[in-house]
């Protein structure tokens, strides 16, 4: 079927979602609070949601619908983009619905099934339903197992039902691969959507955009240039209050394995046929597939612990002595590993990983550094200062893109060459306008539009490339202290003066 | 804010840089030129939407008020750069005199260079934009029909006096009500058989709407007038029943449907920078707003 009244040519019309609800479980925690209900709203405020959108909250609560209303009017109040609006939130309230039960209660799917059927008539629905599990992965087994016996996860004939999960996907290859068979079967692979919010980042999106849309930087995208790549993704927070989700998971497996990998496929990757998502997906997955791992993990990795220390200007506690960590964990809080991509292209390029908690500063970063020029014209003295090129994409805060040459330093009296940067920065040409990367994924999960979010085959080849690091790791014992507020242990200088690099400061 | 006396256009730009340079920031991320040619009474709003809209596109906005009735010609400027008002840059200039008549000059040296240039006329506006010694320079070329004393009439000499690049803010009000209608058909209705559109009389994004749905929905369009505000209802006759979008209020709308209850869309009137904002999202021709215009009955 096509719209009649929606041209390609039109590019003013916004994508609105067709006719849908969403039911979300696990209301009651943070994600869901401070991410998705806001960028509904919003959603909702930029008039991409259609006219009768409904959002069911399900959850072990004796609430009413307008108690799990207010919830929501007050999550959207404190965490909502775009400013509150009357007139927008009422259009939102007239679909909020809730249903109280207990996750492993049969009743209580009977319960949502009525309701979800009762939408399809009362707000026109159409039955078109995604399921959102914002609950730990620990409950997925219960909520989809009972998603398939109420007929909930079943589609109408020209209806959909999709599913979203959160990361993480796993925590080795054995049991991404038990929680895709487990999804798989109750929802098709097609109605299965993984959110990596890094995905949905403006950012990370214009990484392709810069590297396939201009001409000025391809030439020199390959190891002919390329001197090493630096992925960084570093948090100036502690674990706050997730000790019973990190400990025993830690930086690898928390970023490493999902939003470090995707950033290093869509820096090293081929240029798609096109940008459908098959094609797209097809690069990324031939970039993971030929990444190997050095001989020696020891030499090439580092791993560290945050320990007590001071973080601009307050006294903060170490890892082993946060609540709720036991003071034997060897949890690491940082991690850094050297990767190799073997294709022609960046073979003898290496490509540094690496986060942390407590770090200096927040900041992720995938910095392209160049080899230095093959003969300087100047006097030794001249160039002392000039370092490597790099291209750096800035990926959150301060979003952009910072470019790093040599250039002369003024009212000198001979010619002298220092370091300086050329600065791209999104919010000075585009202010403002950057949407959430929830709002976009959610907006797309809806549009039922896949190219954002990672299918099971890449969730899988990371924890390929991570399992053997993991492993060995796991024999090491305890990971280097490392002085909170800081850019980590000593041990990931040595990592990249192996291979003649030096990090950058981020 | 800094006052120019007797200038020249080389000179405000001069002055610009410096006050850039001064503020420690010599090089600015502007993505475009926005030339706004007004007389006295419409400068004022559409500079503050200009500043408004370059919240999300920052850019030089230059305000060219032609004041040919003074005997002495000559150049005055009102330059504000960054600040509180916004990332832009702003000069309003009052072209008096014989220069009312060669703003051209002036604008040319305030041109950002190898970025697009915008014009748009917030009141009166030339009947071929494209062919006017300001349009010339811009390959986007905004007006608003409705700010003439004859609103309808002025959509007619939108359409004789059209080329690629021109839009309408009209145009630019109905994206909300043409996205809801949209919307409705992402899901199967049928055939439409027939379409009333009512509104406020003399409200040329009336007409416009109505020539947009008749020429993609292939059916006759009825006319409806009332008092308002802007667009009240679209109804379209289809073999299930009446598909109706009601605003009585300029807020909110309601949605029926044949076998679907009632449901609110929010559907507020927008103000000039949420407009201009829109507009300025895209600069390449408005193929849509074409067909639209060229779909408009001819006035009786």
């Amino acid at each position: 079927m096509t719209n009649p009244l929606r041209d390609p040519l039109d590019r003013r019309l916004p994508r609105v979602a067709g006719p849908c609800g969403m039911v979300l479980f696990g209301v009651t925690g943070d994600l869901a609070r401070k991410k998705v209900m806001p960028a509904i709203y919003d959603l909702a405020n930029r008039g991409l949601l259609p006219p009768g959108f409904a959002l069911v909250g399900f959850a072990r609560r004796d609430w009413a619908d307008e108690d799990f209303a207010q919830i929501v009017h007050d999550a959207v109040r404190e965490h909502s983009r775009t400013p509150f609006n009357e007139d927008t939130w009422r259009q939102l309230s007239e679909g909020i619905r809730f249903v109280a039960g207990d996750l492993a209660d049969p009743a209580a799917y009977a319960e949502l099934s009525k309701v979800v059927a009762d939408l399809d008539l009362s707000r026109g629905t159409n039955g078109n339903h995604a399921f959102y599990l914002s609950i730990p992965p620990g409950l997925f087994p219960v909520v989809l197992e009972h998603l398939k016996t109420s007929g909930l996860a079943t589609s109408a004939p020209g209806a959909w039902r999709r599913v979203v999960i959160e990361k993480p996907f796993g925590h080795d290859l054995e049991s991404a691969q038990e929680l895709n068979k487990l999804v798989g079967e109750v929802f098709p692979s097609g109605s299965v959507f993984r959110i990596d919010h890094y995905l949905g980042k403006e950012t990370v999106q214009n990484i392709l955009a810069v590297r396939f849309a201009n001409a000025m930087y391809e030439p020199i995208w390959n190891s002919n240039y390329v001197d090493n790549v630096q992925i960084t993704m570093a948090e100036d927070i502690g674990i706050g209050g997730r000790a019973g989700y990190y400990d025993g998971i830690g930086a690898a497996r928390d970023v490493m394995q999902n939003h470090l990998l995707q950033l290093l496929a869509l820096t090293a990757m081929e240029e798609p046929l096109s940008f459908s998502p098959d094609d797209v997906r097809a690069e990324k997955e031939k970039v993971l597939r030929a990444i190997h791992l050095p001989q020696d993990i020891d030499r090439h990795s580092a791993r560290g612990q945050y320990a007590a220390g001071w973080q601009g200007g307050i006294p903060v506690k170490g890892y082993l002595e946060e609540e709720g960590i036991s003071p034997d964990s060897t949890t690491e809080t940082f991690a850094a590993l050297r990767l190799d991509v073997d294709n022609r292209r960046w073979a003898g390029v290496p490509f540094y990983l690496r986060t942390g908690k407590r770090l200096g500063r927040r900041v992720t970063e995938v910095a392209v550094v160049f080899k230095r020029a093959p003969h300087l014209p100047f006097a030794s003295t001249a160039v002392e200062e000039l370092g490597n090129n790099a291209f750096v994409f800035r990926i959150q805060p301060d979003e952009g893109i910072t470019v790093r040459f040599g250039s002369k330093v003024p009212n000198t009296s001979s010619i002298e060459v220092r370091d300086v940067t050329m600065d791209f920065q999104y919010g000075e040409s585009f202010v403002d306008s950057s949407p959430e990367a929830y709002e976009r994924l959610i907006l797309d999960v809806l549009l039922g539009d896949p190219p954002l979010f990672p299918r099971h085959e890449e969730v899988e080849l990371g924890w390929r490339i991570l399992d053997p690091v993991l492993d060995r790791w796991s024999e090491q014992g305890q990971p280097d202290q490392y002085v909170s507020g800081g850019w980590g242990p000593h041990s990931q200088y040595d990592m990249v003066s192996l291979d003649g690099c030096v990090w950058r400061r981020p | 804010m800094i006052r120019l006396e007797d200038t020249s256009g080389g000179a405000v730009s001069a002055a610009i840089a410096s006050e850039r340079h001064r503020m420690g920031s010599p090089t600015t991320g502007m993505v475009l030129t926005l030339l706004v040619i007004s007389d006295e009474e419409f400068q004022s709003d559409a500079t503050s939407a200009g500043v408004a809209a370059a919240r999300q596109h920052p850019m030089r906005i230059v305000t060219l008020i032609p004041r040919p009735e003074g005997k002495a010609t000559r150049l005055d400027a009102e330059i504000m750069v960054g600040g509180d008002e916004g990332p832009g840059e702003v000069a309003v200039l009052r072209l008096r005199g014989e220069l009312a008549g060669h703003a051209n000059s002036v604008a040319v040296p305030l041109l950002l260079p190898d970025t697009p240039v915008v014009a748009f006329w917030p009141g009166a506006a030339p009947a071929i934009p494209s062919d006017d010694l300001i349009g010339r320079h811009a390959q986007r070329r905004i007006t608003d029909a409705a700010a003439a004393t004859d609103p309808i009439a002025e959509l007619q000499i939108r359409r004789s006096g059209y080329l690629p690049g021109d839009t309408d803010l009209a145009w630019a009000r109905l994206t909300p009500w043409r996205a809801v209608l949209a919307s409705v058909f992402d899901q199967e209705v049928g055939p439409v058989s027939a379409i009333t559109v009512t509104g406020e009389d003399s409200n040329p994004s009336v007409p416009l709407l109505a020539a947009w749905l008749g020429s993609a929905l292939g059916c006759p369009v009825d006319v409806q007038l009332d008092a308002g505000p802007g667009l009240t209802s679209v109804v379209l006759t289809t073999d299930a029943g009446p598909i109706a979008v009601t605003r009585p209020d300029g807020r909110t709308a309601t949605l029926s449907r044949p076998g679907v209850p009632d449901s609110t869309v929010a559907l507020q009137r927008r103000d000039l920078a949420a407009l201009l904002s829109e507009e300025l999202r895209r600069l390449d021709p408005d193929d849509c707003y074409a067909s639209a215009l060229a779909s408009l009955p001819e006035l009786a």
